[in-house]
């Protein structure tokens, strides 16, 4: 049986944000830390509707696999959820319940809105569709396609990722962000 | 252990709850919601239940109603495709197919074999990738998560397969109204042999995980139960219908695309509970798999090169003519800008899809969207006897009840 | 299938005379129409009949013609026979003014959603339904959407401009 040799130099370990390093210490700032931590274990809550919810689920499946970025574990309960993945197309009818679901989730809260439809209403330009979920909740990243490719939504999430490192930790309790919240009818 | 399961069972065989009996207890309503793990697709159900025993339910759907039936009167006929593709959208190709094939039954064309072999061959393929998703998560939703990662690793080969031909993955606007867009290269066989080369092993590993194993068996059997009757009364169509005992297979009955030239059988139930659904589904997956041989073999032996029948008013010429030739693009033009004659009447054609008979009803009046498009949706039809399967049964088994009768939301809801 | 039209009508007309107004092929299936009082009646005699044998409702879809007056609102029956594998089609037509059918969920259980979304989509209500709710649409909607003179898109939408659409 033959082994496989590893390139040793090839190997890099991920990138540490910029900070003093020391024997046995490191310091940085603490929303770095913080940030970091939080990038490379998201809980996601996949809020799936439609076509994009299969499309989903091939990301988390073994070939394009999710659980490389932290995010394997979904969570279902909107209180113990960092990420709203929302896939699908959104009718008028379900529109009080995502937004019910958006409120039960706690600080610090991201939203996706995966493929065409969430992010506009896609195709379905009806009566009875949504035309994107940004009109009842706020939006971080969209994720654009009819479904999306697997390789888009993994983009998707390093966008979020990108995201959550660079935020400040004081970011939610500052009277913009309530501002914004306020415009959708959120407290 | 031998006294809960005889206790299981007799909960599971209580027969219909009496008026006299609801007013002496007090119920608990438990709200299965519309955003729920187990429910796959967006759709509530109210539960009022005894303990853990389920008396009644109320299912409530309509939460990703789309209106494609209106939006069909507003787009021309090869731009509906895109539309069909989204009812089941696990097993897309099939609505696509069928959709063709009812505007062709509409303008009487004749399609070739080999364009028909070549459409059996793709039917065949989304019937497999929808059975997989449909036992891989009744596997989940009774805790068994190894499977769907197997399962998975084989659609996406049928996924490769498909962006060969059509370009894309999952909602695939596959074919055109009288064939294919294009032939199958080279590429697209190889990966099709290379596929069936090595999917039966993992369907062999598949079935060793869940089949026979005695967690799956208890949770499954008695699960859920319909009989022939009632579910031909509920015009149960499909797997849950062959489930229940009854061999009723559009493919076979009302033959469609050159299916009279095959051989397959049609695996057919006892109990109607969720066992057999699952089992049924195995079954056909097998089936179809043999059925995609047959149709190798027989490309093989027909003249290459043909991928569309001659139906000029409806197939887009191919550029280098359009440029060049005069007919071609007076027809070009006509077809883009949708001036061709489309005839007037009524047509009603089904296919099989991977829920049950899925049936398109046209109305044409001449013009160039139709005038009334009615979905004829295996999923919304036996989803009403939902409640009636469920009654008498511990909570659990209705989660796995509604994962292995296969419910869509695209296809619910429409 | 010419046969089978000639023997469905020749048992109806015996058995409720004038009642069946046309009887005609559209394609391949027997097309019958009939007057809309008497529907569950025909329906149940097809189901019961020994020879007929219509078990099977395969579906049940209602349609709207404005121009013609006096009978707007339709609703569209489909039955199968599975055993000896025929299929024939019903229609009923019927004023907007009145729009009023009896209905088929003492027959066939399967009619219960089927004319639930009828009600929904065209306003037609079904005398004697167990639970006439809107079923795929938001439940305190006004008007009937598949009607032709209820429009496609959301009309409260600013974001779009009908004229750049071609609406």
């Amino acid at each position: 049986m033959e082994t496989e040799v590893i390139d040793k130099s090839k190997i890099s370990l991920g990138s540490s944000p910029p900070g003093i390093e020391g024997p046995g210490f490191f310091a940085t700032k603490l929303d770095q830390v913080i940030g970091l931590a939080r990038a490379n274990s998201i809980w996601p809550l996949p809020f799936a509707t439609s076509c994009c919810g299969i499309e989903f689920m091939a990301t988390m499946a073994a070939h394009y696999d999710m659980g490389r970025f932290g995010a394997e574990r979904l969570s279902f309960s909107p209180r113990q959820a960092d990420l709203l993945m929302v896939m699908g197309t959104i009718a008028k009818k379900m529109g009080p319940i995502l937004k019910q679901v958006y409120i039960q989730m706690a600080e610090p809260r991201w939203v996706l809105s995966m493929g065409a439809c969430a992010s506009s209403g896609g195709i379905f330009d009806t009566y009875s569709v949504l035309q994107g979920i940004d009109r009842i909740i706020p939006v971080d990243v969209y994720v654009p396609g009819c479904p999306p490719r697997p390789e888009q939504v993994l983009d998707g999430i390093v966008k979020i990722q990108e995201l959550i490192k660079s935020e400040s930790l004081r970011r939610r309790q500052r009277p913009e962000y309530k501002a914004m919240l306020a415009q959708y009818g959120i407290e | 252990m031998a006294t809960k399961n005889q206790k299981s069972k007799e909960i599971r065989e209580t027969p219909v709850i009496t008026a006299e009996k609801l007013e002496e207890k007090e119920y608990s309503i438990l709200n299965l919601g519309p955003t729920h793990p187990a429910t796959h697709g967006v759709f509530q159900n109210i539960l009022k239940m005894d303990g853990e025993v389920i008396v009644d339910s109320e299912p409530t759907i309509g939460y990703i109603h789309r209106a494609f039936e209106k939006l069909a009167e507003r787009r021309p006929y090869y731009q509906i495709t895109p539309i069909t593709d989204r009812l089941n959208y696990c097993s897309s190709p099939i609505n696509n197919m069928g959709w063709h094939m009812t505007v062709e039954k509409l303008i009487e064309a004749k399609i070739p074999k080999r364009v028909e072999y070549m459409r059996i061959i793709i039917m065949e393929l989304s019937r497999i990738t929808d059975h997989l998703v449909c036992n891989s998560v009744i596997g989940v939703d009774s805790g068994a998560l190894t499977g769907f990662v197997y399962v998975f690793e084989e659609r996406e080969k049928i996924y490769e397969i498909y962006e060969e031909i059509c370009g894309s993955r999952l909602t695939t606007n596959i074919g055109r109204i009288g064939g294919f867009e294009r032939d199958f290269n080279d590429v697209a066989w190889a990966k099709l042999k290379k596929f069936m080369a090595e999917f039966p092993k993992v369907l062999k590993e598949f079935e060793k995980l869940l089949v026979r194993n005695r967690i799956f068996m208890d949770r499954t059997i008695g699960a859920g139960a319909i009989s022939a009757e009632r579910a031909l009364n509920y015009g149960f169509t499909g797997p849950n219908l062959r489930a229940a005992g009854v061999d009723y297979d559009v493919r076979v009955m009302n033959p469609y695309s050159s299916y009279e030239d095959f051989e397959f059988t049609i695996p057919v139930g006892t109990n109607g509970d969720t066992y057999d659904r699952f089992m049924v589904r195995e079954e056909e997956i097998w089936q179809s798999y043999s059925i995609i041989k047959q149709a190798m073999e027989k490309i093989e032996k027909l003249p290459a090169g043909v991928f569309h029948a001659d139906v000029p008013d409806f197939y887009l010429p191919p550029k280098e003519e359009v440029y060049n030739n005069m007919e071609a693009l007076i027809y070009h033009f006509k077809i883009v800008m949708g001036e061709t004659e489309i005839p007037k009447g009524e047509v009603y054609h089904c296919v099989e899809g991977g829920n049950g008979e899925l049936g398109f009803y046209l109305v044409s009046d001449g013009g160039r969207t139709p005038y009334r498009l009615h979905f004829r949706r295996p999923c919304f039809i036996y989803y009403q006897a939902y409640p009636e399967m469920i009654r008498g049964n511990l909570l659990s088994d209705a989660i796995v009840t509604m994962s292995s009768m296969n419910v869509i939301a695209g296809e619910l809801d429409a | 299938m010419e046969e089978l039209l000639t023997l469905v009508e020749k048992k109806l007309r015996e058995n409720f005379g004038d009642h069946i107004i046309s009887a005609e092929m559209m394609r391949d299936f027997p097309v019958f129409a009939i007057k809309r009082d008497k529907i569950v009646e025909v329906i149940k005699y097809l189901y019961d009949d020994p020879e007929m044998e219509f078990r099977f409702l395969t579906d049940l879809c209602g349609i709207h013609f404005p121009d013609n007056k006096g009978e707007e609102l339709g609703v569209i029956y489909h039955l199968h026979n599975m055993p000896k594998n025929w299929r024939i089609r019903l229609r009923i037509f019927f004023s907007a003014e009145d729009a009023v059918v009896p209905t088929l969920t003492t027959v066939f259980s399967a009619a219960n959603w089927m004319e639930r979304e009828t009600y929904d989509f065209f306003g037609i209500v079904f005398k004697g339904h167990p639970n006439l709710k809107r079923v795929l649409n938001v439940e305190d909607m006004i008007g009937f959407p598949m009607r032709k003179e209820f429009p496609l898109e959301d009309q409260t939408r600013e974001d779009k401009d009908n004229t750049m659409f071609g609406r």
